[in-house]
């Protein structure tokens, strides 16, 4: 877009308006289908029926030991978190407790709450902002599919439209009981993951040189 | 507790202030045209026996054959209250002399109607959408709207 100097703004708030319209559109546009749950894991494991490497085992163990959330709570969700957070439920006991202002600092989202489309940009830029490895928990009704919501016309029908997903926390709201049971369940399949390169592939990409 | 002024009462009290300014009335609301909705509020905001000064809220109704636009007003001076409407039958075009000279809090309220209605306010510094984004096709709480 030109800017011509002698301009009191940069850009008048009409043009951001229509900028913003283009970019949920965009965003629309481009979320007809769910994205695929992150299942790698699985699969490698089924494949090379291998134990993991102690390597690997560390790398998980602090991966995971460790879960730094993300702030993304636009509804009513957040507060059995924030409940998952407080003395009470105490989510501190297994590590996970620490939230993030900035995605930059942050391995995990806990999407609790309803999405619109019009927040949906937003959302998606702070999930790109987060540096990898990173993990996404569907916390609630309205982050599974929309909800009670899903046939509005401004809800995003599922945060998998938008971004992958790795643990489901059904619910409305889910309890902190549920939520922690989630994360727990995130950590487990973290601690399948292989940070590390394959071993056997290693080799053999090797003898082919 | 703030007393529900007649809608009767002041209809009677605006008609011969306004000659044919008003619509029909009841007990609890009063139907304004909305040729002299400016000059009924200015009035009912002005006089001093009524001094409505604190605005409640303005929202909006489809009933198909028209829109009605209801005012809710209250005086902090008297401790009294009115609701007075207005209606448009114009489906297409359907427009609405704006209050928010009268009253700063009709700004958002106005906006919010415009976008979910499509209902415009005449004289509204700045209406355009406030919750759906620019772009977005229709009005989503107007009885026909379909997705």
């Amino acid at each position: 877009m030109e800017v011509s100097s002698d301009r009191e703004y940069i850009y008048t708030s009409s043009e951001l308006d229509r900028q913003e319209g283009q970019l949920i559109e965009e965003v629309k546009a481009g979320a007809r289908e769910s994205i695929p749950d992150p299942d790698a894991w699985l699969d490698e494991e089924v494949k090379r029926s291998i134990m993991l490497s102690s390597l690997d085992a560390v790398l998980n163990w602090a991966r995971r030991s460790s879960l730094w959330t993300a702030i993304c709570f636009p509804a009513c969700c957040a507060f059995e978190f924030i409940a998952a957070e407080g003395p009470r439920f105490d989510m501190s006991r297994f590590g996970m407790e620490i939230l993030r202002a900035s995605p930059r600092q942050a391995d995990l989202m806990i999407t609790a709450g309803t999405l619109t489309w019009k927040m949906a940009p937003v959302v998606r830029r702070i999930y790109n902002q987060m540096p990898e490895p990173k993990w996404v928990i569907a916390m609630g009704a309205c982050a599974i599919s929309g909800g009670i919501f899903r046939s509005s016309y401004n809800v995003v029908p599922g945060y998998n439209k938008i971004i992958p997903v790795d643990v489901y926390v059904p619910g409305c709201p889910p309890r902190p009981e549920a939520l922690i049971y989630g994360v727990q369940t995130l950590q487990k399949k973290i601690a399948k993951e292989h940070p590390l390169p394959d071993p056997m592939q290693m080799l053999q990409r090797g003898k082919k040189e | 507790m703030t007393v529900a002024l007649s809608g009767k009462d002041i209809a009677a009290q605006l008609e011969e202030k306004f000659p044919g300014s008003i619509e029909e009335s009841t007990e609890t609301s009063l139907v304004v045209k909305s040729d002299s909705l400016l000059e009924v509020a200015a009035y009912l905001k002005d006089t001093k026996s009524l001094a409505f000064d604190y605005f409640n809220y303005v929202t909006a109704v489809d009933y198909y054959s028209y829109f009605e636009v209801v005012y809710q007003l209250t005086s902090t001076k008297h401790n009294h209250s009115i609701i007075f409407k207005t209606r448009c039958y114009d489906r297409e075009n359907p427009t609405v002399p704006s209050v928010i000279d009268l009253w700063q809090g009709a700004d958002f309220q106005e906006r919010e109607i415009y976008d979910l209605m499509g209902i415009s306010f005449e004289g509204h510094p700045n209406l355009k959408r406030l919750f759906l984004w620019e772009g977005f096709q229709g009005h989503p709480l107007r009885k026909d709207y379909i997705q």
